[in-house]
């Protein structure tokens, strides 16, 4: 880590698409100093998986590396076939909470399941950011958008928590005013094995934030600093005290064999029974 | 059992498919369970381990299709099994690989549709699906087998075609094909044409256009590929908006499969130079059209068939050299007319077209049906 941090080195000189005040420029910004930080002089060694939304473009097309862009939720089902067959590469992944845990919900439980040897970055905005604000599987109960104008009827997912009861070795939830924890926590997700699920809790002030009641991105980061509560403390206070809150920290780290591990020793396995045959 | 290796067997169409891809170089599979094409899944999964390959169950057909699009890009020949409903949601991940330009194979065993419809029993009804199942402009490749001896060779064709052209083909197979059992001679493999993509040369940076079929790298060489399946430049990068960049790319995409529709083109034929009554059929269904034409010509009528391999692009040359002498062209389908408008489009007028449907229970148009026809044409 001798070089100063310079994003620029990791990113193509392409216009972002995010709206001013976005936290997609917090999560590309800490991502790639937890890389730099970790000594990567490039992403040569990752691949980069996304599906469809906003923080689908946070790797694709801006990251100097490998990178597949899929459909809608189809993330995981990609970069399953490409960890499978490339298991010596990095892979990560990318995308919101309408990609990852709406239309993907399926794939996210059923990649943690198998301990895909994969790090997933959900930046949860809340909301359906790129369609122009659709109430999301993650929007706060009550809150206001444009498919739900007299607000959310419906409790939202806890995506950290399906995560650990899936089988995730990793499981972290930060929001981006953390960004030292989430640089932190990125950099640790990044040396660890199996299925790595980071969920960001992040402000999108053009699509939720100001038909929720927030009048800039700095009102949604105080939201965020207001109610976020660590984990230690979230597990002393009972459901109605933890409503609206939101819960930071690490959930779990734990050592399990991967989908790269289990699937490679049935290779051997089978080789091994052709051999005395 | 290892590789398999020039012999006779008796396989099910099934382990025909399934013994032919790995022949063709294939190492990954991902499916979902579904009659009648299980059987491919399970046969691979005994078998692909053995040679270092990886034959994964995944959650749904959405998921295996994407797997596969995983692997292909990760540089393996990959391919997916499944019959009309798992068809269905594939229909996006075909798109995304049309679009991306993805080689490889989809096998959809045909049953009876739409819906659940007759799970166990055979139908033609995925044709048109084949053909246009996906949102948006795009070409398909999709290839008829109608023997377990084809199931071999046409899947083989399959990803041959998939590599040289980068494009997903379907083996569009049948529930009758798929599980009934026949002798399959397996050539000698050096005598067996196996194509795979075009890799870059140093300094390529086009991987999505220049050229007609640009060479492919794959993820983790150091080439930094993006591959999106939004409108992009020759490079990757996405235009999603600007109307130029759109029409070159889809246009390449389509063009470089219709240009090529003779090349892509295969079927069998008899006597189609100098025929009263011809026939235009394709899959299991055609297995009855040999001994309908022998009866029909010891009743001294002249008849010709052209019997199809390649679906789409549909070969409309063979068609129209078929029209310029048959008065009648019949055509025999386990659907309600799917390729009957194509065959009277390409006909363009010159012969009258007949069709022969049947549909429900698996039951086939028999040969003794398929002469009754040939006669009651004839004598119109």
């Amino acid at each position: 880590m001798s070089e100063a941090f310079s994003a620029q080195k990791y990113l193509r000189d392409i216009k972002p698409p995010f709206c001013a005040g976005c936290g997609a420029y917090t999560v590309t910004n800490v991502f790639l100093r937890a890389v730099h930080e970790l000594g990567y002089e490039d992403l040569k060694k990752f691949v980069f998986c996304s599906g469809i939304g906003c923080s689908a473009w946070i790797p694709s097309p801006h990251f100097i590396a490998d990178s597949v862009h899929t459909l809608h939720g189809r993330s995981l089902p990609v970069a399953t076939g490409i960890k499978l067959m490339r298991p010596e590469a990095n892979v990560v992944v990318f995308g919101g909470d309408g990609d990852i845990v709406g239309i993907g919900m399926s794939h996210f439980i059923h990649a943690a399941r198998r301990n895909l040897d994969a790090l997933v970055i959900m930046v949860n905005n809340m909301v359906y950011g790129m369609t122009g604000g659709q109430v999301a599987p993650t929007t706060p109960l009550r809150s206001k958008t444009t498919t739900t104008p007299y607000g959310s009827f419906e409790h939202p997912l806890d995506a950290a928590r399906l995560a650990v009861t899936a089988g995730a070795s990793y499981v972290a939830r930060w929001t981006t005013i953390n960004t030292n924890e989430l640089k932190e926590t990125i950099k640790k997700a990044l040396k660890l094995k199996g299925f790595r699920f980071i969920e960001v809790v992040s402000q999108c002030p053009t699509a939720f934030g100001r038909r929720a009641g927030f009048k800039d991105a700095g009102e949604m980061l105080k939201w965020f600093k207001q109610n976020q509560v660590p984990l230690i403390e979230a597990e002393k206070m009972s459901e109605e005290q933890l409503m609206g809150k939101i819960i930071v920290g690490e959930f779990v780290t734990r050592e399990r064999a991967t989908l790269v591990e289990t699937a490679y020793a049935i290779i051997e396995e089978a080789q091994a029974k052709v051999e005395k045959d | 059992m290892k590789k398999s290796t020039s012999n006779t067997y008796f396989w099910s169409g099934n382990e025909a498919c399934a013994e032919a891809a790995i022949t063709a170089g294939c190492r990954f599979f991902a499916g979902y369970p579904i009659t009648p094409s299980s059987e491919i899944a399970e046969h691979l999964a005994k078998r692909l381990p053995q040679i270092g390959g990886i034959a994964i169950q995944m959650e749904d057909e959405l998921a295996s299709i994407g797997a596969i699009v995983g692997a292909s890009w990760a540089g393996v020949k990959a391919f997916t099994a499944t019959s009309g409903p798992g068809f269905s949601l594939m229909q996006e991940g075909i798109g995304y690989a049309f679009m991306t330009e993805t080689p490889i194979v989809i096998v959809d065993a045909q049953r009876a549709g739409p819906s659940t419809g007759q799970a166990t029993k055979c139908g033609q009804g995925d044709v048109m699906q084949a053909r246009w199942g996906t949102h948006g402009d795009y070409s398909a490749i999709a290839l008829s087998p109608n023997s377990v001896q084809e199931m071999f060779t046409l899947t083989i064709k399959a990803f041959n075609l998939a590599e040289k052209y980068r494009t997903p083909v379907v083996l569009l197979a049948d529930e009758i094909v798929a599980h009934m059992r026949e002798q399959v001679r397996v050539p000698l493999p050096e005598s067996i044409e196996i194509i795979d993509r075009r890799k870059p040369e140093a300094g390529d940076k086009a991987f999505f256009g220049l050229e007609e079929v640009p060479p492919m790298p794959a993820v983790g060489e150091g080439c930094n590929i993006v591959v999106t399946g939004s409108t992009h430049d020759e490079y990757g990068i996405r235009v999603t908006a600007d109307p130029v960049p759109h029409r070159r790319l889809v246009e390449r995409l389509n063009s470089k499969i219709q240009n090529h529709a003779d090349e892509l083109a295969d079927s069998e034929t008899y006597g189609i130079d100098e025929c009263e009554v011809g026939i235009v059929s394709y899959g299991c269904t055609s297995r009855s059209i040999y001994e309908a034409v022998e009866k029909a010509e010891k009743k001294g009528i002249k008849t010709g068939f052209a019997r199809l391999r390649t679906l789409w692009p549909f070969p409309d040359k063979i068609i129209r050299k078929l029209a310029e002498t048959a008065k009648v062209i019949i055509v025999p389908e386990m659907n309600l007319k799917q390729i009957f408008y194509e065959v009277e489009r390409a006909a363009c007028g010159d012969s009258r077209i007949v069709p022969l449907n049947k549909i429900g229970g698996g039951e086939m148009i028999t040969p003794e049906e398929l002469f009754s026809k040939i006669m009651e044409t004839s004598r119109k």
